[in-house]
């Protein structure tokens, strides 16, 4: 009888649940639809074409925003990434250290430079490290101090990254590389080690996403002009001409590079999947 | 066919044993899992140890190669006591493969590489010689044509002889098998066991963690029986597993056989009163 009742009840209202589905789904598309409508509507596209899509203008600012600040937007990346990853490697083996002042360290380490915005690091770096040991350059000049502060940044995140990944290599892996008569160190780094960057390839890729966009705080150090990269490039030149036109092409610049590379991390992390 | 000989020349066989184990005691915390035992195994002979689980087997096994460290007690291999606080435990290891349940192969080096690396890193030999040992030892546990693969493209069974192979690529004076076939499909199991078998009569020195009773019976020189954490029975296989004379080794060897005769039994009975049945009624 209660089964009979439970199997009648949808079709009481008139409408089974795929037909009740379908029209949620509907009353959906229509909000989006009317929202973008709105907006399309009420923004004024011709100042909008004339502040920010002038093609005359786009055209001049190529090939310097290629050669140039796409190119250093990319070596800022570069050096800090490798200057982080080096550092988050170290930091990792100190955390995971029987020895305690090490793993203390390491901790201290990544709260702060989790904890700290990255402008501030950048600052830091381009303000108070010249004023506490006065005289002394930053080796590699301006290519030098964002290496230090992207790395000093990414370092923290990196390291608890690369912690993980150590982490989740199996313990009968050190087991196994010890009864061989690896010592402890050597076989973190013929066996341990090179299992966890497998793991970790696709975060640590993320990782240098996110390192590229934070590669615009460079600004903040104050460069030469042949030192802009994308961010800088765009905003020296959008109030050189009063026009919003090469923030909009540094934009796409960074998305040249930020889309392909979120591919290629969604793709490092499906294969990750199939592998277990 | 050379090596038993090699073996019998050594000055161990006439004397020192090869794995002395005394007094070990090893406690995880409040649990103690070894409560005094004292073993000792010549060069050339195969003992299998055997027990009920949680019966502290494993942990011995470990001991024996300092993977674990020993609460109490004192274990010597070829003369040299592990459980010196200035010994090179590396240099010691060196000389006692170990053989794991869960294979323990590198997953991101190709069979050829498993057996390599170790060879390079630790014993310091060349490109070419590592590889020649390698690929000797593959043949020996019958995997040469698996010399390019990756583990994870091998039966267990296959992984499990890989890493034999890998071990005694190392050259060692002593093979340590922790339950080496427990984490196998029933049908690997023989492959496995084979390789073990002729390890044994070219005469390796094998310390064997096993629930395999055939394998114990026709291969072990002696037979350990271990419960609670100490040693219950020590013998000749005729004399443990054919004819224990203590009430806990019958009993964990009726609980071992039993499962499959009560099976057996149950099946039969089960079969019988419902199928007798229904030969009357009709």
């Amino acid at each position: 009888m209660s089964e009979a009742d439970t199997g009648l009840r949808p079709r009481r209202s008139g409408l089974s649940r795929r037909q009740k589905r379908s029209i949620s789904r509907g009353a959906q598309y229509a909000v989006f639809l009317a929202a973008v409508a709105a907006l399309a509507a009420t923004a004024d596209w011709g100042r909008l074409r004339n502040q920010f899509a002038q093609v005359e203008l786009a055209k001049q600012l190529f090939p310097d925003i290629i050669t140039l600040a796409l190119k250093n937007t990319v070596l800022y990346t570069l050096s800090g990434f490798v200057f982080g990853l080096v550092l988050g490697m170290v930091i990792a083996l100190m955390r995971l250290s029987s020895v305690g002042p090490y793993r203390w360290l390491a901790g201290v380490y990544i709260e702060i430079f989790r904890g700290l915005p990255a402008l501030l690091i950048f600052v830091f770096v381009g303000v108070a490290v010249p004023l506490a040991f006065p005289g002394t350059e930053i080796p590699g000049g301006t290519y030098g101090k964002v290496a230090l502060a992207l790395g000093l940044v990414s370092a923290a995140y990196m390291a608890e990254t690369i912690r993980a990944g150590i982490q989740a290599v199996p313990k009968g892996q050190m087991e196994a590389a010890r009864s061989l008569g690896f010592s402890h160190a050597r076989a973190m780094v013929s066996v341990i080690v090179p299992q966890a960057f497998r793991i970790v390839i696709p975060p640590l890729t993320n990782e240098l996403v996110l390192l590229f966009k934070d590669s615009s705080l460079v600004l903040f150090l104050g460069v030469t002009l042949q030192e802009r990269e994308l961010a800088k490039f765009g905003r020296d030149l959008a109030s050189q001409t009063a026009n919003s036109t090469p923030i909009l092409v540094a934009g796409l610049c960074y998305l040249l590079v930020t889309v392909p590379l979120g591919f290629v991390v969604r793709r490092l992390e499906a294969k990750a999947g199939e592998a277990k | 066919m050379s090596t038993p000989t090699e073996k019998s020349a050594r000055p161990a066989r006439s004397g020192t044993p090869e794995i002395r184990v005394s007094g070990l005691h090893k406690s995880f915390g409040d649990n103690e899992v070894l409560r005094g035992i004292d073993l000792e195994i010549g060069a050339g002979e195969v003992v299998c140890v055997i027990g009920p689980s949680g019966s502290g087997k494993s942990t011995l096994l470990r001991c024996v190669n300092l993977l674990e460290e020993p609460t109490r007690g004192q274990v010597f291999v070829g003369g040299t006591e592990l459980t010196d606080p200035d010994v090179d435990i590396d240099a010691v290891r060196r000389r006692i493969g170990m053989v794991f349940q869960q294979f323990n192969l590198f997953p991101h080096l190709s069979v050829t590489e498993n057996l390599t690396l170790p060879q390079r890193r630790v014993l310091g030999r060349g490109k070419a010689e590592a590889a020649k040992v390698a690929a000797e030892n593959l043949r020996r546990v019958g995997l040469a044509e698996k010399a390019d693969a990756f583990p994870a493209s091998l039966s267990g069974g296959q992984q499990q002889r890989v890493a034999i192979a890998r071990a005694l690529a190392m050259g060692p004076e002593v093979m340590l098998f922790d339950e080496p076939t427990s984490a196998l499909d029933p049908e690997l199991v023989g492959d496995v066991l084979a390789v073990m078998r002729r390890l044994a009569h070219e005469g390796m020195t094998m310390m064997v963690v096993t629930h395999e009773m055939t394998f114990a019976r026709e291969v072990a020189d002696r037979v350990v029986f271990m419960d609670g954490g100490v040693i219950v029975e020590d013998g000749t296989p005729e004399q443990v597993i054919g004819n224990p004379s203590h009430e806990r080794t019958r009993h964990f060897l009726s609980r071992l056989l039993d499962p499959a005769m009560a099976d057996v039994e149950e099946g039969t009975d089960g079969a019988g009163a419902p199928g007798g049945g229904a030969a009357k009624t009709l």
